[in-house]
């Protein structure tokens, strides 16, 4: 009996919820609709402001951060030192790599220089890139065209399966490597900092040249990762994406223990 | 001693005859423990809250029947999710919440049935305990006669041990029968070929141009620079359709590209040649179990095996550093043709891969 009046009240209350749920809905497309402009207009003013620092006193500024900041290990004329890599021709993509994701200067010596936040103003980083490229020439900051994540999703999600899945993981959550080394999650990473990345090879990463993955390729990949990032998974919480490990942990613990749990509630006696 | 669903004379008779067995083993040979232990009998029975307060018990049947509605008010919410959070194509997150909708209304239902029913059996049901008697497994003697007669009368209707010619046929067909599906699994092997040739050698001949995975865009040596890693397949393994074996030929013939410093390559005399100018091409595929080795670290010049750890030196001929692996990865001799291009001198001079039966 209580089967066949359910459904017509369950349809009767859902008529009713069409109301407030409207109300809610609107208010999350406006909020959602004013956020959007937002961020649209601010970035639109960042990127407007960085080709105006673009300068030869941004050359002279870059040499001094680089002679109080980054010699003593690099050396005062890039050469390196036994303690770092020469610099030359590097190139101002890897500055703005290692720099702009607080990888250098470096805090102390280990397997593997971790990112941190970031040391520099954006201008001050520019200005050293500029002054690294000046030495010699180098690859260069990647263009706002190859950086917009508008590529082919499709070919990115497979360039990156085939290159770069092995180490970062194939959701980009990163891995681990020897020694004490790991691939970083990918996850956050701005997209010029990923096309340094592919361009440069920082640290133990190898380089994926530009005869390698075309620059389009690239422009591929980071809108690949973008839209994994953006997209929710389909399969409910992804746990970090770190595979079997992380998702058997949680089964072994959250799942045995509720049947555990169970277990021992339907042998109990009723007091 | 009501369990047999029998006709009322043979359990009269199964119970006279089974006493009468437990008499037969009291004089046999059976050893009698002196020292059993005691059998403790019951504990005393403890009532329950539900037993002896009325109100209690009114209230864990209103428990159970909630429960019970419930499971009805899950049924619905499935149905209910079901339309109002359809799957919308092209977009994967209406798949998350129709599942996640559904499932709840699901598991609500089943669980509320699932947890009344224990409440029910735990805090109202009649909870005093009794024995049921195990009765012997042996029929009685009147039950395996009748037993053994309608074998008996089964045969002499049937004509199953009279007539052999049908018989025989039968047990024929029936032996025939699973033939078909010893023909059809043995199908699924390698028609005319040998399984060890095929895992002894992979598609790469000599001249093969050494071509990116997937495009198949053959590479310059200029292309790569110190540092680089290019994951590498056959040229001619492009045009390889899926249903012409693509994936059984890319899963034996990939390779790994790396560019090292000529200085840093430590190379036996016999193996100069295999490499050029620091461009050196190893196979992909681990020789524990065959996981794509492709973790390359471009300063250490560690090649590292994600599923178990082995590690491969690449200055030193992917010799094992570390891990399960048996054997260094097999490297591709390499060359350069007219145009500059990366080409296989041979086919790998060892099996690529995991060890097998001929190969330890």
């Amino acid at each position: 009996m209580p089967r066949t009046t359910s459904p017509s009240a369950s349809k009767s209350r859902k008529a009713r919820r069409r109301g407030p749920l409207a109300t809610i809905s609107l208010l999350a497309v406006g909020l959602l609709f004013t956020g959007g402009a937002y961020a649209a207009f601010s970035t639109s003013t960042a990127s407007a402001e960085v080709p105006a620092v673009v300068s030869a006193a941004s050359v002279e500024e870059g040499e001094k951060l680089f002679a109080a900041n980054c010699a003593s290990c690099h050396g005062l004329a890039l050469e390196g030192t036994e303690n770092a890599p020469s610099l030359i021709g590097v190139g101002a993509a890897a500055v703005d790599f290692q720099v702009g994701t607080g990888r250098m200067p470096m805090q102390a010596h280990g397997p593997q220089a971790p990112d941190k936040p970031v040391q520099f103003t954006d201008e001050q980083i520019l200005s050293m890139a500029q002054y690294v490229a000046s030495i010699a020439p180098g690859p260069a900051i990647p263009d706002e065209s190859l950086l917009d994540g508008e590529g082919d999703v499709a070919n990115g999600a497979e360039l990156f399966r085939i290159n770069c899945a092995m180490c970062h993981n194939v959701a980009g959550a990163g891995g681990a490597l020897t020694e004490g080394k790991w691939a970083p999650s990918l996850s956050g990473v701005e997209p010029a900092h990923i096309y340094e990345a592919m361009v440069t090879g920082p640290q133990n990463m190898p380089v994926f040249n530009d005869a390698n993955l075309t620059p389009e390729d690239k422009r591929d990949v980071i809108s690949a990762l973008k839209f994994m990032e953006e997209n929710p998974s389909p399969g409910g919480n992804q746990l970090g994406s770190l595979g079997p490990v992380a998702e058997g942990l949680f089964l072994w613990i959250f799942g045995l223990g509720t049947i555990v749990a169970i277990t021992v509630w339907i042998t109990a006696r009723s007091n | 001693m009501a369990q047999d669903g029998n006709s009322g004379t043979d359990i009269a008779a199964a119970d006279s005859s089974s006493t009468g067995h437990g008499t037969e083993h009291a004089v046999g040979t059976a050893v009698v423990a002196r020292d059993a232990v005691q059998n403790p009998g019951f504990p005393p029975h403890r009532a329950r809250v539900t037993d002896l307060d009325p109100k209690k018990e009114k209230n864990a049947e209103r428990t159970v029947y909630t429960l019970f509605y419930l499971s009805i008010v899950g049924s619905v919410l499935a149905i209910a999710a079901y339309m109002a959070f359809p799957i919308i194509p092209e977009d994967i997150g209406s798949v998350r919440m129709n599942n996640l909708m559904i499932g709840l209304g699901l598991a609500l239902a089943l669980l509320a049935i699932g947890i009344g029913a224990v409440h029910w059996g735990k805090a109202l049901m009649h909870d005093q305990e009794g024995i049921d008697m195990r009765h012997p497994v042996r029929g009685s003697e009147d039950t395996r006669a009748r037993a053994v007669e309608i074998f008996d009368e089964a045969n002499r209707e049937s004509g199953f041990g009279r007539r052999s010619l049908i018989r025989n046929s039968l047990i024929g067909a029936l032996i025939a029968f699973p033939l078909p599906a010893i023909v059809l699994f043995r199908g699924l092997a390698p028609e005319n070929e040998n399984p060890v040739d095929l895992l002894k050698h992979t598609m790469w001949e000599a001249g093969d141009k050494l071509a990116r995975d997937p495009s198949g865009l053959p590479i310059k040596a200029s292309d790569v620079t110190i540092g680089s890693v290019f994951h590498v397949i056959p040229e001619k393994l492009a045009s390889v359709g899926h249903s012409e074996g693509y994936l059984e030929e890319k899963a034996k013939a990939i390779v790994l590209l790396m560019r090292l410093k000529p200085e840093d390559l430590v190379e036996d005399e016999d193996k100069k040649d295999w490499s050029y100018d620091g461009i050196v091409a190893y196979s992909k595929v681990c020789t524990h179990v065959g996981c794509p080795v492709a973790l390359y670290e471009q300063q250490t010049h560690h090649l590292l095996c994600p599923c178990h750890q082995s590690q491969f030196d690449v200055t030193n001929h992917c010799a094992v550093i570390f891990g399960p692996a048996a054997r260094p990865l097999p490297q591709l001799p390499i060359a350069i043709d007219d145009e500059g291009y990366l080409i296989a001198q041979s086919d790998f001079r060892e099996p690529v891969g995991p060890s097998f039966w001929e190969r330890h």
